[in-house]
């Protein structure tokens, strides 16, 4: 794996490229563009960049104003505040009538750790999958985060991109083919597969190399599109493998994990488990939440051995 | 009245409160300076002159109520309830760390003696409202007070509160802006001009004081003025310093929340009189 690249500094570089090709492309922020890196486009494009201070609710409800008008508004908030004060108006008016509007909540998950479960975003994905008309998008490092930004602004409808505020390695490389709906398999192993989302994704992988000492065959899939889902792939996988763990740094219930159970209940009945958060996490070191709310390497490879178990 | 040696004895507080909270945010690497130096005389005048609490019962009936809806400011929230006894001070070296009781945000059920979890901006004033008319049906004489950041009013959720509180005349409801002028992206002239907040308040209805809040008896004043409105809810607009105390930190945004560094640190206890 290459280099670590925090994801919000992709993103904020993605979206000062996008400025530069697209006109119609602006920008709102609710007064943590420092933090979003939204302010790397404002720097270059402050005519089209609105910071609009600590008022989220009227930020997103402004953004459909913009949409209306032909504009493509990227619109900026810690995710945990994007769902809560923003989803007014994400649901009833941006998705009821599937306006234009990218939604970027950034410091998904347990990332910003040190502030604690007040900022992190463990319920997010569950909103907004929930909503008719909506794509939802999480990203796993610094190259898928460009693709995705490009992509979503060349797709006409809403659309919301999960962001992190941790330091990612890079996976992919620039001949990446990234396309929204469509999932990508980076290990292919016959025992289990592990279909993971954002930048747990790493985990993920580790969690196959020590699944792989054990004699145990990992797949590896990663889910950037939680909706629409990537049924295909995720059927394959299951009827190789018989046995599906799901990881994401969110609630299990509602996010990744449920949106492939539904797949799978309903299509190829298959044993799963979950990796995800089942109740409020608190402040602390990262990596240290990461370890003590079952994220580690070595508790999804537990996982991995408890559903092989089940099969 | 304050006379001049509790006035003393305030202030020294205080000072000692600004060189344990550069202490303390320096060995963690992580939590927010500016909010918490400009809130201290604020705090501090509220814990150790004003409010009738026990932290030896912290859950009494009756008692005043305090409400940091600028959760990012705790540091100076639980250096003042360790001081006070509400934990042991060893506590305060785990604020931010995994399995502490001390949250990067106040965390009622976490924290013994903090009344409301907050962290998201905005909330604060509908709760401390919802307080505040409780007491009035129980029949007491709590105040409860709101410590507003002049970001935060931003959110229009503090209006809403504003008007409700108003409706049902909560004169036990004590706001306090800590109008330090600067938010998280930059000063409020320059990401949302908020004019003339007193008037604003003025026009929801609300009794308008006004104070030195740095000041501690120009606060303390206030919040006597505060307790004698006899309908109308109260706004203390203390006028604050984001970072006051320490040079480089003063009016600047990007001491939000940023990381002391060893050299930025020895500059901000030399100033502070401290020992390193
Ligand atoms: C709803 C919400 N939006 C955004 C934030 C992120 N945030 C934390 S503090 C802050 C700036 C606060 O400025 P102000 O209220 O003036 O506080 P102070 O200057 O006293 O630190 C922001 C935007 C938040 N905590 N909650
Ligand atoms: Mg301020």
């Amino acid at each position: 794996m290459g280099k670590e690249i925090a994801i919000r500094d992709a993103y904020g570089d993605a979206l000062l490229n996008l400025g530069k090709k697209n006109d119609k492309v602006v920008v709102l922020e609710s007064d943590v563009g420092s933090s979003s890196k939204s302010i790397v486009f404002g720097k270059e494009f402050p005519e089209r960049y609105f910071n609009v201070g600590i008022s989220e609710f009227n930020m997103v409800s402004m953004s459909t104003g913009f949409a209306s008008e032909g504009f493509i508004p990227f619109v900026n908030t810690f995710a945990v505040f994007m769902t809560t004060r923003g989803a007014d108006p994400i649901q009833s008016i941006i998705a009821y009538d599937s306006l234009n509007v990218k939604i970027a909540g950034t410091y998904a998950g347990l990332s910003d750790s040190y502030d604690g479960a007040s900022h992190q975003s463990i319920t997010d994905i569950s909103f907004v999958r929930s909503i008719p008309n909506m794509t939802v998008i999480s990203v796993s490092d610094a190259v898928e985060t460009a693709k995705a930004v490009e992509a979503i602004a060349d797709y006409n409808g809403p659309v919301y991109l999960r962001l992190s505020r941790a330091p990612a390695p890079t996976i992919f490389d620039d001949n990446y083919d990234f396309r929204i709906g469509k999932g990508v398999e980076l290990k292919n192993g016959k025992d289990v597969a592990i279909i993971a989302t954002g930048t747990i994704l790493h985990n993920a992988l580790k969690a196959a190399e020590l699944l792989n000492e054990e004699g145990i065959e990992a797949t590896v899939i990663n889910i950037h599109t939680i909706k629409p889902i990537d049924e295909e792939l995720i059927i394959n996988a299951a009827k190789r493998t018989g046995a599906v763990v799901t990881v994401e740094e969110h609630s299990i219930y509602g996010g990744l994990g449920s949106a492939v159970a539904e797949v799978l209940s309903k299509k190829c009945p298959t044993p799963m488990e979950f990796v995800g958060a089942t109740n409020f996490a608190e402040s602390g070191d990262y990596n240290q939440l990461l370890e003590k709310y079952g994220y580690s390497p070595r508790s999804i490879a537990e996982k991995a051995k408890m559903v092989i178990n089940k099969k | 009245m304050m006379t001049i040696e509790r006035k003393d004895e305030l202030q020294n507080l205080c000072l000692r409160f600004r060189n344990d909270l550069i202490d303390l945010l320096h060995s963690i690497q992580t939590g927010h300076p500016g909010g918490s130096l400009s809130c201290t005389e604020i705090v501090t005048t509220l814990f150790f002159e004003k409010m009738n609490i026990d932290p030896q019962n912290p859950s009494k009936e009756g008692r005043d109520r305090f409400i940091m809806s600028k959760g990012h400011a705790c540091p100076m929230l639980y250096l003042n309830m360790a001081e006070k006894g509400y934990f042991p001070k060893e506590d305060l070296k785990s604020l931010r760390q995994i399995d502490s009781h001390l949250q990067g945000h106040p965390c009622a059920h976490k924290t013994i003696g903090v009344e409301l979890s907050t962290g998201p901006l905005g909330m604060g004033l509908g709760a401390g409202l919802g307080m505040a008319l409780g007491e009035k049906l129980k029949n007491s004489e709590a105040s409860i007070y709101v410590l507003l950041g002049d970001g935060e009013i931003q959110e229009g959720g503090i209006w809403e509160a504003a008007m409700a509180a108003s409706k049902y005349k909560a004169n036990n409801l004590v706001a306090i802006l800590d109008n330090n002028g600067v938010q998280l992206d930059g000063t409020l002239e320059e990401i949302m001009p908020m004019g003339s907040i007193g008037d604003k308040f003025a026009a929801f209805g609300w009794n308008v004081i006004r104070c030195d809040g740095h000041d501690v008896e120009s606060f303390s004043n206030a919040v006597d003025e505060a307790k004698k409105s006899d309908d109308k809810p109260s706004i203390i607009i203390a006028k604050t310093i984001k970072g006051k105390g320490v040079s480089f930190m003063e009016g600047k945004n990007t001491w939000h929340g940023k990381p002391i560094d060893n050299n930025e640190y020895k500059q901000a206890k030399a100033e502070l009189g401290g020992l390193v």
